[in-house]
């Protein structure tokens, strides 16, 4: 387990002075003003609101932001007395993407290629790849497929990659932001380990604060108009500047950023029905089997369950986008109003009014230049007069606070700014059901607590809404039913619903 | 899901790729050079005695090489059809004429294609891409850097298949899915454009991350190996052409294309 001894390298300082960064084409700087100074060996949690410029100091930190032609900096950042770009190799630098950052086909060729490209021998690379490995306790074959590695284990393997490098500092990027609970404790016990054996100093930036304090021992916070809002340990910060925390849309330690009242919905009205379904993408592979589930409405209904299970598909076969293998799924005549029961089976046009789907990333949706236009989609495609499309696009642009947005690019907002953006194009067309997956992923609180009220107050107009979520929080606090998805023998029985969540949910 | 396979356990499945890849030009030449039905007859029993003695018949006989046998025969009938008439004409309609020359024009168009053909497929089968980018980076020096690029691409191509089926979905989710077919695609083939620019600027920052791309002379993991067993490939390779080359010019069928 030990990297240390012979193995490790020193410590990085970190010397900020007047630094800032701004892109090339942006008439502010990302980040300005920053002074900052980070001893060897100290681990730091950097914290700040959306737009503070967090990311942007740790791309600065590890050498990757460009050259002057993408853009321009301010002041100094240094690495023990030197330029980032100049200590390469110094700094490893881990993003939130899982998916992104895989290079190489096997596990071992992957945490070779870093050391690969710093030149070091063929003899001393293997070893170092196998310690790096045990060192974030992924114990596989060298040639398992890197395809095959669920989230956490992909996170895990490109901190063996950092790892094996030998960085004196080790930068983190909302490392576990995309994964389920239990990928979260992985990755969070991998870098707590790895920070004991090695000593590097560590930064991490993250909204969730609750995971990360078991293992730093500074916390940092940048202000939204640059330098420095507060810094000093963790437990002072914490309690001393909580309500800038807050503000700032930091997600404190037992915190809910907001609790839906309880749905006032008196009798039930069912909307979709399923009994005895079975799902999957891929024709004759059911990932589940004799799934039965109710949709009621003005309700949220969370679904839950482990990587892999099915709910995504689950999701995507209530939304009437993938066609059920076998089993029955019929939209009552609330939703259906005059069309046939099963909704896979409607046109594209004819579910727009019925069901709407927010897909787990936002990108894969939009199809338009300008957020307004983007809005104006489903409107367009009702045929819509004029007026009543303006009116409609109003309101949404009003209510979700994109105004200021309308005319930009939709692929160029905030993660948060992102997801308001989608769930908006879904209600323009006032569907009846409502299904989402994954709506808090990568939410601070501030965010998170927007998007919650919004779900509500859609649910108390009477929409029934059906989550995919890993979200504990959104179970507990904002869902009205549960329904866990469970992993399936190849012939075993069905999964069971349980009522009640607020109850239930809560471990 | 990923189209990257790791090292597939089959015969060959460890010599340097660009010795299979080699191995097969000598052969090529020969078939490009000539167009008759003995060399290219000649070579494919070759092959076919040749890929069953290393343990590749199963794959030789597989439906993944199914496409070969099926295309080449088209190409041929399209010769038959449409060559140049020569000898004896055995049916007529319209522009088509079926004479004794475009018959044996086909007949020799399809050997060639097979036989061409099926080593490339059978041998690319038992390609490791990683295997591949280790030997056109050592064995045959090409830039590091342009390279393991185009294997970071490559596996970048497994995400854009699930991209295109979930940009699938989310537009009949937003009530636009009813459109033509063409304007559907266009609209589509463009959002995955958006999103794999994306997911390559994400991936190349990654790299970046870990040293790719800096002015350090680069080390090499795995050995690219280059010795007996490359040669004796390529031998073998040369030996087909040979051979192919031979009986056709013995038997007088040796026809170079331009005479």
């Amino acid at each position: 387990m030990s990297v240390r001894g012979e193995a490790s390298a020193p410590a990085v300082s970190v010397r900020a002075r007047g630094w800032g960064w701004r892109h090339g084409g942006r008439r502010h700087p990302a980040v300005r003003d920053l002074d900052l100074a980070i001893g060897p060996g100290e681990r730091v949690l950097l914290l700040g609101a959306s737009g503070a410029g967090k990311s942007t100091l740790l791309h600065g930190l590890a050498g990757v932001l460009g050259g002057d032609d993408e853009g321009e900096t301010l002041g100094e950042l240094l690495l023990d007395g030197r330029h980032p770009a100049a200590a390469r190799g110094r700094a490893g630098l881990v993003l939130q993407d899982p998916d992104a950052q895989v290079v190489m086909a096997r596990v071992g060729d992957d945490v070779a290629f870093g050391l690969e490209n710093l030149g070091v021998a063929r003899d001393e690379i293997w070893p170092r790849v196998r310690a790096a490995l045990d060192a974030v306790g992924l114990n596989l074959p060298l040639d398992h497929a890197t395809a095959e590695l669920s989230g956490g284990q992909r996170q895990r393997l490109a901190l063996a990659g950092v790892l094996a490098m030998r960085p004196g500092l080790i930068l983190l990027d909302e490392p576990t932001a995309n994964l389920d609970p239990d990928g979260v404790r992985e990755v969070r016990d991998a870098v707590g380990a790895v920070a004991v054996a090695t000593g590097a100093t560590l930064i991490v930036v993250e909204h969730r604060v609750s995971t990360w304090l078991p293992v730093v021992d500074r916390v940092v916070v940048l202000g939204a108009a640059g330098g420095v809002l507060a810094d000093g340990p963790p437990e002072q910060v914490l309690s001393e500047r909580a309500d800038d925390l807050r503000a700032a849309g930091v997600w404190l330690p037992h915190d809910v950023p907001w609790r839906a009242p309880e749905s006032t919905a008196g009798t039930r009205h069912p909307l979709l029905e399923a009994s005895h379904l079975d799902i999957g993408r891929v024709a004759g592979v059911a990932v589940q089997r004799g799934v039965d589930l109710r949709v009621d409405a003005g309700r949220v209904l969370a679904i839950v369950g482990p990587n892999g299970v099915g709910k995504s598909t689950l999701a995507l076969t209530l939304a009437g986008l993938l066609p059920p293998q076998d089993g029955r799924l019929a939209a009552s005549d609330l939703v259906a109003r005059g069309l046939r029961s099963e909704p896979w089976r409607w046109r594209s046009r004819e579910l727009l009014t019925r069901i709407g789907t927010v897909f787990q990333s936002p990108e894969h949706q939009f199809v338009a230049g300008s957020v307004r236009a983007e809005l104006e989609v489903g409107p367009r495609a009702l045929k819509l007069g004029e007026a009543e499309r303006r009116a409609r696009v109003d309101e949404l642009l009003e209510a979700l606070r994109l105004e200021h947005l309308a005319g930009a690019n939709p692929f160029t907002l905030s993660g948060g700014e992102k997801r308001r953006l989608s769930v908006a194009t879904a209600i323009a067309t006032r569907p009846r059901l409502l299904v989402l997956d994954e709506p808090t992923f990568g939410q601070d609180a501030s965010t998170w607590r927007e998007l919650a009220k919004l779900l509500v107050g859609l649910r108390d107009d009477g929409v029934a809404l059906v989550a995919v979520t890993h979200d504990e929080v959104f179970v507990d606090a904002i869902s009205d039913e549960r329904f866990e998805l469970r992993v399936q023998a190849a012939d075993a029985s069905t999964s069971a619903p349980s009522a009640g969540a607020r109850r239930g949910a809560r471990r | 899901m990923s189209i990257a396979s790791i090292r597939p356990g089959l015969p060959l499945a460890r010599v340097n790729p660009v010795a299979k890849v080699a191995a097969t030009v000598p052969l090529s030449i020969v078939l490009i050079l000539t167009l008759d039905v003995v060399s290219a007859s000649v070579a494919i029993v070759c092959e076919i005695l040749v890929f069953t003695l290393v343990g590749l018949g199963g794959l030789l006989w597989s439906p993944r090489t199914l496409p070969v046998w099926i295309a080449a025969p088209l190409t041929g009938v399209s010769m038959v059809l449409y060559g140049a008439p020569s000898g004896a004409v055995l049916w007529e309609f319209g522009l088509i004429h079926v004479t004794e020359g475009s018959v044996q024009i086909g007949l020799a168009t399809t050997a060639r294609v097979i036989a061409i053909a099926l080593p490339a497929v059978v041998l690319f089968l038992t390609i490791d891409p990683t295997d591949l980018a280790d030997g056109l980076a050592q064995t045959l020096r090409l830039p590091a850097r342009f390279v393991l690029g185009a294997l970071a691409a490559l596996r970048l191509v497994g995400s854009s298949i699930d991209d295109w089926r979930t940009l699938h979905l989310a537009r009949r989710a937003r009530g636009i899915a009813d459109r033509g077919v063409l304007r559907r695609s266009l609209g589509q083939a463009f959002a995955m454009l958006v999103l794999s620019i994306r997911r390559g600027g994400t991936l190349a920052t990654a790299m970046e991350a870990r040293g790719f791309g800096a002015d350090t002379e680069r080390t090499w993991a795995r050995a690219a190996h280059f010795g007996r067993v490359e040669w004796i490939v390529i031998v073998v390779g040369c030996v087909v052409a040979a051979v192919s080359a031979t009986v056709a010019v013995t038997t007088g069928s040796w026809n170079v294309v331009w005479s």
